[in-house]
């Protein structure tokens, strides 16, 4: 805009800053209060051995850290993170594709036109809708669905086939897999729908001179769609290796005793939340979130770095 | 890859079938565990835990809805979500339009470090906020309140907020609002009365990505409305409680029934307006 160089009147100007001013001064202090503050305090608590109830605390160096690397939990939630990071995207992603193919292109041919198979509107409406429910409510509703003994649901329809009842969430070798199923339930749709966008911005001229070629389904998806839906690929991978580094509120909700049993499930967020409101160790808890947030940026840089390749245009 | 046309079509019948069968078990995967608690809600508890917790009540009543209304307080942590994600949104609305639309029109000295700002508080896992966040809201007297959560949600509203309407605030038209200013309307008025309106589609997105975020945060209600603050809690800490409290007092189809009252609203919203939905929430991975 360039209104304050239309006249040099300096009422004009004048104005034209009183209204920058007033329309940024709210949310800039909100902001910065309640944002960028609480970060950058965080750093700084994270040095200190401060325990919350009295307001004294020392400068402790990195003695916070050192705890922090000898804690056996701590190396658990990092490790339970790497298992997320490694499975929960990748099982999303491939369920998700598998069915956004199917719904937008799988279905064959009508009217020259690649379509999805039938019923496929109800499928995404139907798909999506796990992902508008909170994550408190989903882990509470699993709860019940996957009690240990035969007054679970899915423990009783495996009783009916015979097989004994599985300890979905008490069996610490099992747990965090369990966790992770219900993670994936609530976040396929999304990636349905996501996929789905992307699908259909791919002209349909480049399916129609594949088929004309003799492409089978298997080519169409593996040659054709897959590097044309590249980018979005890129973007969910990095929204559910993002999500890898929370699973906060399932976990706190979801598992035995939060976070187990036996630690079994636990992850950083929820260590945070349990040094910083069970035990006010806030000077532990911040370290812990300090870590947290450099495992969250090297992933990102990471991505970022492996996944860039050419954009293919069309 | 290339096949001869006629085995194509026996592959495809197969392939068909098979892909048609995925689809039809996970949307029974979707349903089912929604449908079993809408009906636990009904059931006594003999009928949930027996020995066939997939068959229909013997008869519909609907005291279990009664006590999560009333004793449970379920109704209380509604009305509470409900205006808490009113206002937060609202102000989350008008103070990220107002912020993008200064930053996104006007070139003034630090205006760009400035949106670097909003923009960095995308990267920052909120955990590492926590106990400053915590301390800050205590030591201004509003842990346990009303206006502590929204002033909180609102500020944690915003980065996302602003990077994706100064995006679309960029991509409308000047012409309109130069035309507004030389009839001599304020640069307040034409905000209001030419932008906001023009604005209208990201503006959509937006706040139903802020209803429903909001709507299910749940780290940032247990951190800010503690155990001695009850009558103030949301709705997800509320079913979380009840889910804990539902193992020693027994009373599993009032837990089924509080489980019910949180979801069916979300179901009627979602089915209602299921198209701006997705593509409000998917709005955010389009950048």
């Amino acid at each position: 805009m360039r209104h304050g160089k239309l006249s040099s009147a300096s009422p004009m100007a004048l104005r034209r800053y009183g209204f920058i001013l007033s329309f940024l001064a709210a949310p800039l202090v909100l902001y910065v209060v309640f944002v960028i503050a609480p970060y950058v305090q965080a750093f700084q608590i994270a040095l200190t051995n401060w325990k919350g109830i009295s307001p004294d605390f020392d400068y402790v160096g990195f003695e916070n850290f050192g705890k922090m690397f000898a804690d056996d939990v701590f190396w658990q939630a990092v490790r339970h993170h790497g298992l997320l990071l490694l499975v929960m995207p990748l099982a999303t992603i491939a369920i998700a594709l598998f069915f956004s193919f199917l719904l937008n292109i799988g279905g064959g041919q009508a009217n020259g036109r690649r379509t999805g198979v039938r019923g496929a509107a109800f499928y995404k409406i139907v798909f999506f809708f796990p992902q508008v429910l909170a994550v408190a409510i989903v882990g509470v509703l699993f709860q019940a669905i996957l009690r240990p003994d035969k007054t679970g649901v899915v423990n009783n329809a495996l009783g009916a086939v015979g097989i004994d009842p599985v300890g979905w969430l008490i069996n610490p070798d099992l747990a965090l897999w369990t966790i992770m199923g219900v993670m994936v339930w609530q976040a396929v749709g999304f990636y349905v729908v996501l996929f789905s966008a992307g699908m259909s911005s791919i002209p349909s001229e480049v399916f129609e001179a594949a088929a004309l070629d003799g492409a089978g389904r298997f080519t169409l998806f593996f040659k054709i769609t897959l590097p044309l839906l590249w980018d979005t690929l890129q973007v969910g991978w990095v929204y559910l290796g993002i999500a890898a580094f929370d699973g906060f509120a399932l976990v706190q909700v979801l598992s035995v005793d939060r976070g187990g049993p036996d630690n079994a499930t636990t992850v950083l967020p929820l260590e945070i939340w349990r040094q910083a409101f069970t035990f006010s160790k806030y000077g532990y808890a911040s370290a812990m979130g300090v870590a947290l947030f450099f495992l969250t940026l090297t992933f990102a840089v990471l991505t970022l770095r492996v996944t860039r390749r050419e954009r293919i245009e069309f | 890859m290339t096949r001869p046309p006629q085995r194509t079509g026996g592959r495809v019948g197969v392939f068909g079938a098979l892909s048609h069968l995925a689809l039809v078990v996970w949307a029974i995967l979707v349903i089912f565990p929604i449908i079993w608690t809408f009906l636990g809600s009904f059931k006594t508890n003999t009928e949930i835990f027996g020995e066939h917790p997939l068959g229909l009540p013997a008869t519909f009543h609907w005291d279990a809805w009664g006590r999560a209304w009333a004793k449970a307080h379920i109704g209380q942590y509604m009305v509470n979500t409900v205006i808490v994600v009113a206002l937060s949104t609202f102000f989350t609305m008008l103070l990220s339009s107002m912020a993008a639309y200064v930053l996104a029109r006007y070139r003034f000295f630090g205006s760009k470090v400035i949106y670097l700002l909003f923009v960095s508080g995308l990267s920052f896992p909120v955990f590492l906020a926590l106990v400053p966040l915590f301390l800050t809201v205590k030591n201004l007297g509003l842990l346990g309140t009303h206006t502590g959560v929204v002033i909180v949600y609102v500020a944690y509203s915003l980065p996302f907020s602003v990077f994706f309407l100064t995006a679309f605030f960029k991509t409308l038209p000047t012409s309109v609002a130069e035309a507004a200013m030389m009839d001599g309307a304020s640069h307040t008025r034409t905000f209001f009365q030419v932008m906001l309106p023009m604005a209208k589609p990201g503006l959509i997105s937006i706040t139903i990505f802020n209803i429903l975020g909001q709507w299910n945060q749940y780290l940032l209600p247990i951190v800010l409305l503690p155990g001695n603050a009850e009558d103030k809690w949301l709705i997800t800490q509320g079913i979380a409680n009840i889910s804990t409290n539902a193992g020693y007092e027994a009373d599993w189809a009032g837990l089924f029934a509080a489980l019910s009252m949180a979801i069916i609203p979300m179901l009627i919203v979602y089915i209602v307006f299921q198209r701006q939905i997705q593509s409000g929430l998917t709005a955010g991975a389009l950048k």
